[in-house]
């Protein structure tokens, strides 16, 4: 019997692809300089993340050992084509947003760590239980890093939503502090690096607040994909 | 035998890698032939949107995508559009390429048949947000400060930012990009000086087309 609860707060919280895996970084600093921006390359990655594991769980029966990271490869590379071309052909503003970091996905080693981790030895249903929440909590984080730079960076949040949702939309955008002069180090790469790093002590410090014998923290950074098992 | 027997056999491994290569290029070539139209639409959509931005319909009854026709222009190849009302050449559309602080500034700019400018925008540029990027439409009109200057208005001499002794803004802490942008239009209405000619000859709206 699985455990979806564990497997939930595992996606979300306590094995985050970004704020506990540390993985993903690239994309990360790439495209949150708004959290329009994050929600779009969270959904596309959520996309390609549960495709490319349901495909892998699903023939899991048959692929070596020897051949199984070239396997996965392909798959993953394939859907992040499809994605783009479909992005490109029927949500074409967002594309010249997000266009030249779609081809990142393919080397978000997330994908492949959860392909290889989970997938590969998991059935169907576990594997999109996983996958949903494992891609769920990154474009959360993605989310939460693109508004924290969003708003102190330019004042807004998220700007040109509607360009990503449709204009029913449009609603989302605020403007949060009328008249801001921007804080443009926020919006250029190191912002990104900034961001991550704050939001990481507060995930840290949530985590020592919650634990009650308060020594539990300090052990999950690192890369283990199987971390609290 | 069963499939853990075979699995890790040389030619069960090849024919696995091979039949997954075939399955997903199948799939991506049915893909790609699904989205090339559309595809081709949104990029032709996009580029009517940016030749409206800077050529006004008033000048111009005939399709633009119609009418174009290539030139070596000094800063490279370009692809340029003709418009006529009535039949009459009364403006082009060029697109320039300027080097700002952090690389190419990529323009499109509209000018009429007398040499006046009808329009400039700036549709891919990588200047630092906050201080070069005010060539952007979206973040200030200085752009439309070009609007039916030509090369006699204002004086050759007045064809730079006001820190050289020109007639047009800089912004606070950003010079080099607003100078590469007027360096560059200069360029370009010198460039159809130059070339006039070529450039207002009624040209036949057939057989002329840029390789699709």
């Amino acid at each position: 019997m699985t455990d979806y609860k564990r497997l939930t707060k595992d996606g979300l919280w306590s094995n985050n692809i970004v704020f506990a895996q540390l993985l993903a970084l690239c994309p990360v600093m790439a495209v949150t300089g708004t959290a329009t921006n994050g929600l779009g390359m969270g959904l596309a990655t959520l996309f390609v993340l549960i495709a490319s594991n349901l495909i892998v769980s699903s023939i899991r029966h048959f692929v070596s050992q020897a051949v199984r990271i070239p396997v996965y490869i392909v798959i993953i590379a394939a859907l992040v084509t499809l994605t783009d071309m479909l992005i490109n052909a029927y949500a074409y503003e967002l594309y010249k947003v997000l266009g030249l970091f779609i081809a990142l996905i393919v080397v978000n080693c997330a994908i492949l760590g959860r392909a290889e981790a989970f997938a590969s030895k998991n059935t169907l249903w576990d594997t999109l239980i996983d996958s949903l929440m494992m891609g769920i909590g990154l474009t959360l984080a993605l989310v939460v890093i693109g508004a924290f730079r969003e708003i102190l960076g330019s004042g807004t949040l998220f700007a040109n939503a509607d360009l990503l949702l449709g204009s029913r939309f449009g609603f989302l955008e605020v403007t949060l502090i009328p008249d801001y002069k921007g804080f443009l180090v926020l919006l250029l790469p190191p912002g990104g690096f900034i961001a991550v790093g704050f939001l990481l002590v507060l995930k840290r410090w949530i985590d020592l607040r919650l634990s009650k014998d308060r020594t539990l923290p300090l052990e999950s950074a690192g890369c283990s994909v199987e971390s609290h098992g | 035998m069963t499939l853990a027997d075979i699995r890790d056999r040389l030619e069960y491994q090849s024919l696995l890698l091979g039949a997954v290569v075939l399955v997903t290029c199948a799939v991506l070539a049915f893909a790609y032939q699904l989205t090339r139209e559309p595809i081709r639409q949104a990029l032709e959509n996009d580029l009517l949107e940016n030749l409206s931005q800077v050529l006004p319909p008033t000048l111009h009854d005939n399709n633009l995508l119609d009418s174009q026709h290539r030139i070596q222009a000094p800063w490279g190849e370009i692809t340029w559009y003709q418009a006529t009302l009535e039949g009459k050449v009364t403006a082009v559309v060029l697109p320039l390429t300027a080097i700002g602080y952090a690389g190419e500034i990529k323009m499109l700019m509209a000018i009429r048949e007398d040499g006046r400018i009808a329009g400039v925008r700036v549709l891919i540029h990588k200047e630092t947000p906050g201080l070069g990027d005010n060539i952007e439409i979206s973040r200030s009109p200085w752009i439309t400060g070009f609007n039916g200057k030509s090369l006699s208005d204002p004086r050759p001499s007045g064809w730079a930012v006001k820190k050289d002794g020109g007639v047009f803004d800089q912004f606070t802490g950003a010079t080099i990009t607003p100078r590469a942008v007027v360096g560059s239009i200069k360029g370009a209405l010198e460039f159809f000086e130059a070339h006039k000619a070529a450039f207002l000859q009624p040209a036949p709206t057939t057989g002329d087309h840029a390789d699709d």
